[in-house]
């Protein structure tokens, strides 16, 4: 049986660069903002992947591209098999928007202040015709609520927002997700607002809700550690590129790509007798509209030589699924 | 004597709902060029206690009891016209948010010359010189002093308010979770950056954040605070890997460490207590794994688990002797 939910091929999504008055009576020729920029990969059914990058490195608009809620420039995106450009279009429009779900960064921005847990919970429940009246959504709502670790739900349910601490507010925001029954969701930073005590509880609640309910995961952090922990595929971008990606496991133990080198290295330890040499890359992310030659990654690169200004490294299979883009990766070593 | 020393300090808020004591009786000291990072969950007084430190606390905000010194004098007893002397001057603060601090319809070099005018830190003809020092100071190239926040990336505009948090020459800079919002490459710039200013110009800063990950990069010290009190205080090393209080040990382990990903988590059940309804006993009791029958009734005093190393806990050797 296939076991393939997702599939990514080629995506690519550039945004135009407004130009301007006097730029289009000049003539100026337009210019395109790479936000990703041919990427391809496959999410199993109750996989979890996670997009890891600085900001600007395309891993929202990968996530957004995969919802149907940008349209790629080039490039398929099959969810269960159909096209979601098509679906986003076509009258089975509901059915994409039930089936792929999207968890915020902000539990205190995503929240309506003026909704109900009820209301948040039930809403969507309405329009994808889920539930038939009142009583289900209401049942509905209470499963997903205690299925969340909301409990008892009974005292949750007509609480607004402000009477929620973050964790709570973020639970509430993936049972709006998971009322729906969704087989993708894309969590988009979901514990970087959250206080550290309570981030292992709320990663542990999405490993635990992708197990029982096979639902597939994009993880989108700037964070690998909290990747290591949760995935199982780390993917690397950097500027609308998958640098490397490979199982979890094998990413961190052994990583081929400079810039996952270093982003591994940054993270703190917490512990001052485990401090490890840092390479701090400098600068940041350069603005995607002008890409740099060859390797983009090659001018901020602590090992670049010369070649990688001029050739456009692929990403190479190393073995145990296991691929990274980088010159340096031996066989592209001439 | 220390550079900086708060003693007793207990900070209360007065409000149409009742009394709220956010800060309980806190003591701790501050070298010169050193760096002490406080640690804890989101409501412990963190942030009250260094806005007391700056004399900025909200209208509702009183200080109750306690002292402040700096280089000897006491900042608490202060009168607003000497305060200025100090705040700012002497101590300064990088604010939460603050890359969203600065003025969007100035350019960011004027907002930090009108800060070397108002504080006449230098004579009026050196304000611009002195702004471009602080740009470099801070690795912004000075050219940029003429754009807008706006035209800023988040770490640059961080890199901003430090410079005006630098303006005036402090001695103490408090930066309050001066890397939450930035991504792991600029987080670990900006402390890369607090580094070297601490060396550079002898600074002494205090850290605030609930990333012992951040902490253990650049402080001597740690002050772990929990429901408005001292939990546990020690130098970095022994919070790290001698920590005796059961709230400092849940918090080492509540987070995926990258050199040990199949570790365990474990998050710690509960929220800290809220400040109207403080439990009787050890605040940290009802969220404690280790509890026995006193710590619901006393508060634990704190003590020496070692030398220069105190805990609130009961369980900490050396407790029965002090009764």
């Amino acid at each position: 049986m296939n076991n393939t939910n997702l599939e990514v091929k080629d995506l690519r999504k550039l945004f135009p660069v407004h130009r301007g008055i006097v730029g289009s009576i000049l003539r100026k020729s337009q210019r395109w903002v790479h936000a990703v920029d041919g990427i391809s990969f496959n999410l199993d059914k109750g996989e979890i992947l996670a997009l890891v990058g600085e900001s600007g490195s395309g891993k929202t608009t990968t996530g957004l591209c995969a919802l149907g809620l940008v349209e790629p420039t080039e490039g398929k995106i099959l969810l269960q098999g159909m096209d979601i450009v098509e679906l986003a279009h076509g009258p089975r429009k509901q059915e994409l928007r039930q089936k792929a779900q999207l968890i915020f960064q902000d539990p205190y921005e995503s929240l309506n202040p003026r909704q109900t847990v009820f209301r948040a919970v039930s809403e969507a429940l309405g329009v994808h015709k889920l539930a038939k009246n009142d009583k289900q959504k209401l049942e509905i709502a209470v499963s997903t609520l205690e299925d969340v670790g909301l409990k008892p739900a009974s005292t949750f349910l007509h609480r607004y927002p402000e009477q929620l601490s973050g964790g709570q507010r973020q639970r509430v925001g993936i049972a709006s997700a998971l009322a729906l029954n969704p087989s993708l969701l894309v969590a988009d930073e979901p514990v970087s607002m959250l206080d550290v005590s309570i981030r292992a509880e709320i990663l542990g609640l999405l490993l635990r809700l992708r197990k029982e309910h096979e639902i597939s995961m994009i993880y989108i952090t700037h964070d690998l550690a909290s990747a290591a922990f949760i995935s199982d595929r780390v993917a690397v971008m950097y500027l609308g590129k998958i640098v490397e990606i490979g199982p979890a496991k094998v990413v961190l133990k052994d990583p081929l790509h400079p810039y996952t080198r270093s982003l591994m290295s940054v993270i703190p330890i917490p512990n001052p007798r485990r401090r490890q040499t840092r390479t701090v890359l400098k600068g940041e992310t350069p603005n995607p509209i002008d890409l740099p030659s060859g390797c983009r990654f090659h001018p901020r690169c602590p090992v670049a030589f010369d070649r990688c200004p001029n050739v456009q490294p692929e990403l190479v299979d190393v073995g145990d699924h296991h691929q990274a883009a980088c010159l340096l990766v031996d066989r592209q070593i001439p | 004597m220390s550079l900086l020393e708060v003693n007793d300090l207990t900070i209360e808020y007065h409000t149409e709902d009742g009394i709220f004591r956010a800060v309980d009786g806190l003591n701790f000291h501050l070298d010169q060029g050193k760096s002490l990072g406080i640690v804890g969950e989101s409501g412990c007084g963190k942030t009250t206690a260094m806005l007391a430190l700056m004399r900025l606390l909200p209208e509702s905000g009183r200080i109750v009891s306690g002292e402040v010194t700096l280089g000897g004098t006491n900042l608490l007893a202060l009168s607003t016209d000497e305060l200025r002397n100090y705040r700012w001057a002497r101590i300064s603060m990088i604010f939460q948010g603050a890359m969203n601090a600065l003025n969007p319809v100035y350019t960011v070099g004027k907002q930090i010359e009108d800060t070397l005018k108002l504080h006449k830190t230098v004579p009026s003809k050196m304000t611009k010189k002195t702004m471009e020092k602080l740009f470099d100071m801070v690795g912004v190239s000075s050219t940029r002093a003429n754009q807008y926040p706006h035209e800023y990336s988040g770490g640059m505009r961080q890199r901003a308010m430090i410079a005006m948090a630098l303006a005036c020459n402090p001695q103490i800079v408090i930066a309050d979770e001066p890397t939450t919002a930035l991504d792991v490459m600029v987080q670990a710039q900006i402390l890369d950056l607090l580094k070297e200013l601490q060396r550079e110009l002898n600074l002494s800063i205090i850290l605030v954040t609930h990333d012992l990950g951040v902490v253990a990069e650049l402080c001597d010290d740690v002050l772990v605070m929990y429901g408005g009190q001292l939990a546990e205080y020690a130098n970095t090393d022994r919070i790290y890997n001698n920590a005796v209080h059961p709230y400092t040990r849940r918090l080492l382990v509540a987070f995926p460490d990258i050199q040990n990903p199949e570790a365990e988590l474990a998050s710690i059940p509960g929220y800290p207590p809220p400040l109207d309804n403080l439990p009787p006993g050890c605040r940290f009791e009802p969220r404690c794994d280790v509890s026995v029958d006193i710590c619901s009734k006393k508060i634990p005093p704190e003590v020496e688990a070692a030398p220069d190393h105190l805990a609130r806990c009961v369980l900490v050797k050396g407790y029965r002797n002090n009764q």
